[in-house]
């Protein structure tokens, strides 16, 4: 039996541009791109293949230099077209220019009979190999995964709570026999539960409520209830010495279909969102697509700023850049670098978006509003000021403001005690959404877990 | 606007990095964010929008919490300073007094905190936080109307010097920096600041026959040696020079008692507990706290046996009386000075209102209470934050060992 689990605490962020639930029809995109730097932890990325080979959908691109049976693979087939380093040689993406028609690498086929008689060992293999293996996510830290451990759990989020987040009844629509492929192919890695939790007030998808040898477990309650770290920490807590993976379903889909139909299948669906889109819907792409044919004539101005993933966590890849690999949504705001005259202290009623009910803001009067929000800051960087506003939004027994002291005074036993173990930075953004210190919240928790991991 | 923008896009130059008055860039910048709000932009990874609040705005709302307390002051200076002369005035000839006797104040106040702000924030080349303009209005409000300008002058200097710079500027002091400069004029100049300074009586004027400028708390500590009821004292005090009914519970309630300028009506301070409650700008756990722990600790008092006249007095007197509203609403609730924890809020407010009634009961020498003992629990929070994050982290250790 799975648990149910109410918090009050959070804050949803209303916006406006939400994905219509239509889906635009599969276009490949010009060009694919693998980022290194979507995923945490990589020691050394080593490149596998040089600028202007021809590679197939599942063609290792590189591997970490300590981890080197993981492969991180081509999307699509194509030509290596862009090897892309930054300071010190870092290696930021390497480009594919796509082929019309994949052309597949070919792993072993498995049925669904084969799935179950396999061992853990055979799973890992395919999995490492084919380049499917980095969707799982080790917690603590939320790093690639290690296959030399066997984790106490898997947790999956069959939900989302962010800003403008895509709906999975939606997005994952009629994968229920590769969803529960995957899950079967999970159960053989862990020797504890697979857990699937789901909101309570959200309609569930098929894909998940029908699943087989799962915990389902059910939430209720607002953003950041639908991260993984928040789930956990209410289900089964991370301790110091414990590892537990999570996975997100669209990478339990792709496990499935790696081994019903023996391929890396990179297709997936992207909510196009945010108010400076003209027709916000999904659109069938590839992961680590080029944002250029989702964008094209699809734009209100020409001032934007284009987000990869949602506007708490996400990142700004500007209007020619691609999709990151674990992206289920794009972002389109306005961008936010204009002066306004008096802003501090002009009453805003309710055109900005505010946790804070403070003088001027009024939007806790409109809670269904949804907002035209810009990338401005509202304000410059202060110290910190204790006014109880992030433990209302973090809804885990964690001090988020000692913890983060704890980090910036670089005191790892400090860390620890205070639940570093705990969280990743999608668990704490909203922290840095209200703060009126205008702290990057996420960047001092990245800090503190790289201490911590090096330690 | 267009005109300002320009001209403050023209001067920038010069105080930027390389530019000829490089080191005013601070003072340059608190100008700039306080016509304009920054143009900047969230970074490239992280939260790509913010929370339309800032600290300014989140000052700025205390501040206008403040405000009823204020405009009431002012009020209650002139009808103090008329009832002490034996005449009758009109809402504006009061008001009138009490806004020439507290606009200097105020002026005086922000002028110099202000000022040390903005050389400390060019010397040591930090931006100009806001905290200033919360201090800046509390001082004047736990000043007397009398109050030499050149002692507010100097209790601010020291106050924000010795208090908050000393400490490493905003949000690094232990102390609140307002009853810092309260507490410096207490101990420095005590003849001006205790006994029956509360009522703005110029010199060489006659008072009414009879006048007596006791507060309601000297009154009550009065009532420990004359071993009269305190509550009957209250009753009759002021009916021999015709100001009947001015101890009058509902008289303390609205606040025509003499006092600090803005510490003397529970009511506005009400109001204004209400908007930062409301706001969520003040803990709501800190100021029921105080309220709850003075209340409870009044009742104690009351039940214990052989108690003197003040011991005695109902415990809701307490409420309204002296400064303890004002002190829990917009003194007690400081972020940088009470505990950080939620839970250490409950602690910290309720142990200064215990502290405040037993310093009013059993300290004769000086009657009020709330001042010390907030600043007392200033000094305690961290001690009970750590307890509260103790115990965070014993919940986590137990966790693993199950």
């Amino acid at each position: 039996m799975g648990k149910f689990i109410r918090e009050k605490r959070g804050f949803t962020i209303q916006l406006a541009g939400k994905a219509a639930p239509t889906v635009k029809e599969f276009e490949m995109p010009e060009t694919v791109a693998l980022k290194p730097t979507d995923f945490h932890g990589l020691y050394m990325p080593k490149v596998l293949v040089k600028e202007g080979d021809a590679v197939k959908a599942g063609t290792p691109l590189f591997h970490d230099k300590r981890q080197e049976s993981v492969m991180f693979t081509s999307p699509v087939s194509g030509e290596v077209v862009e090897i892309k380093r930054g300071e010190k040689r870092k290696l930021l993406e390497i480009k594919v220019l796509a082929d019309r028609q994949v052309e597949y690498e070919t792993f072993r086929k498995y049925s669904v009979s084969d799935i179950m008689a396999m061992n853990a060992t055979e799973a890992k293999e395919q999995l490492m190999r084919s380049g499917v293996w980095c969707n799982l996510v080790q917690r603590p830290f939320g790093i690639v995964a290690n296959p030399s451990v066997s984790p106490k759990a898997i947790h999956i989020s069959a939900f989302d709570t962010h800003p403008l987040a895509p709906d999975y009844t939606v997005l994952f629509k009629g994968q229920e026999a590769h969803f529960q492929a995957g899950i079967e192919v999970l159960k053989k890695l862990t020797s504890g539960a697979v857990h699937v939790n789901v909101h309570n007030a959200h309609e569930i998808a098929g894909t998940f409520s029908q699943a087989k040898g799962v915990e389902l477990n059910k939430f209720a309650g607002q953003h950041p209830i639908g991260c993984v770290g928040v789930q956990i920490h209410h289900i089964d807590p991370i301790n110091k010495g414990d590892i537990v993976w999570t996975i997100n379903p669209a990478g339990v889909i792709q496990i499935g279909k790696l081994f019903l139909h023996g391929i890396y299948d990179a297709t997936r669906l992207i909510a196009v969102t945010g108010s400076e889109v003209k027709k916000p819907q999904y659109y069938k792409t590839i992961t680590g697509a080029s944002v250029k044919k989702m964008l094209e004539n699809n734009l209100n101005s020409d001032h934007v700023r284009v987000i990869s993933g949602n506007v708490l966590t996400g990142e700004n890849i500007g209007k020619d850049g691609h999709v990151g690999f674990f992206d289920q949504q794009l972002t389109v705001l306005p961008e936010g670098d204009h002066h306004e005259f008096l802003g501090w202290i002009k009453p805003a009623g309710d055109r900005k978006p505010s946790f804070s009910r403070a003088f001027g803001l009024l939007n806790f009067l409109s809670p269904n509003k949804e907002y035209k929000v810009d990338t401005n800051t509202h304000g410059e960087p202060r110290a910190f000021v204790q006014s109880g506003v992030f433990e209302k939004v973090t809804p885990m027994d964690v001090l988020p403001t000692h913890l983060l002291k704890a980090i910036l005074a670089q005191d790892i036993d400090e860390m620890e005690a205070l639940g570093i173990y705990e969280v990743i930075e999608e668990d704490l953004a909203l922290c840095e959404f209200v703060d009126v210190s205008k702290h990057n919240v996420q960047e001092i928790i990245r800090e503190g877990i790289d201490l911590v991991r090096e330690s | 606007m267009e005109f300002l923008r320009k001209s403050l896009d023209k001067a920038k130059h010069n105080f930027e990095k390389g530019g000829k008055l490089e080191k005013y860039y601070y003072a340059f910048e608190a100008l700039e964010t306080f016509l304009f709000s920054p143009n900047t932009t969230t970074g490239k990874k992280g939260a790509q929008i913010r929370d339309a609040v800032d600290l300014k705005r989140l000052m700025m709302t205390v501040i206008i919490a403040m405000v009823p307390c204020l405009l009431f002051g002012m009020w209650n200076v002139g009808h103090q300073h008329f009832l002490a002369l034996g005449q009758a005035a009109s809402f504006t000839d009061k008001f009138w007094i009490g806004l020439i006797k507290t606009v200097p104040i105020i002026v005086v106040s922000y002028g110099v905190g202000l000022g040390i702000e903005f050389v400390f924030a060019i010397l040591r080349k930090h931006p100009v936080n806001e905290g200033y303009l919360v201090t800046g209005m509390l001082i004047p409000l736990v000043m007397p109307a009398d109050i030499p300008l050149w002692q507010v002058a100097v209790a601010t200097a020291f106050a924000v010097i010795i208090g908050k710079e000393a400490f490493g500027g905003t949000g690094m002091n232990v102390v609140n920096i307002a009853l810092t400069a309260r507490a410096f004029l207490y101990f420095a100049y005590p003849t001006d600041i205790s006994g029956e300074v509360w009522t703005y009586i110029p010199d060489k004027t006659a008072v009414v026959a009879g006048y007596s400028g006791a507060t309601p708390l000297a009154v009550a500590a009065s009532a420990i040696e004359t071993k009269e009821n305190v509550v009957t004292q209250f009753n009759q005090f002021g009916s021999s020079w015709g100001a009947d009914g001015i101890y009058s519970f509902s008289s303390l309630l609205l606040g025509t008692q003499p006092g600090c300028i803005g510490e003397t009506s529970t009511l506005m301070c009400l109001i204004g507990a209400f908007i930062l409650i409301v706001t969520g700008v003040g803990s709501w756990r800190i100021i029921a706290g105080v309220f709850g722990g003075a209340y409870a600790m009044g009742l104690l008092l009351n039940l214990l046996p052989g108690g003197n006249a003040f011991m005695q007095m109902p415990a809701y007197y307490h409420l309204v009386i002296g400064g303890l509203a004002f002190g829990a609403v917009f003194m007690a609730t400081d972020p940088v000075t009470a505990t950080q924890t939620e839970t250490g809020k409950w602690f910290y407010g309720i142990l200064i209102g215990v502290l405040t009634v037993l310093i009013r009961v059993f300290n004769p020498a000086y009657p009020e209470g709330i001042m010390l003992a907030i600043l007392l629990m200033n000094v305690f929070a961290p001690l009970i934050d750590y307890f509260v994050v103790s115990a965070n982290k014993k919940r986590r250790l137990q966790r693993a060992t199950v």
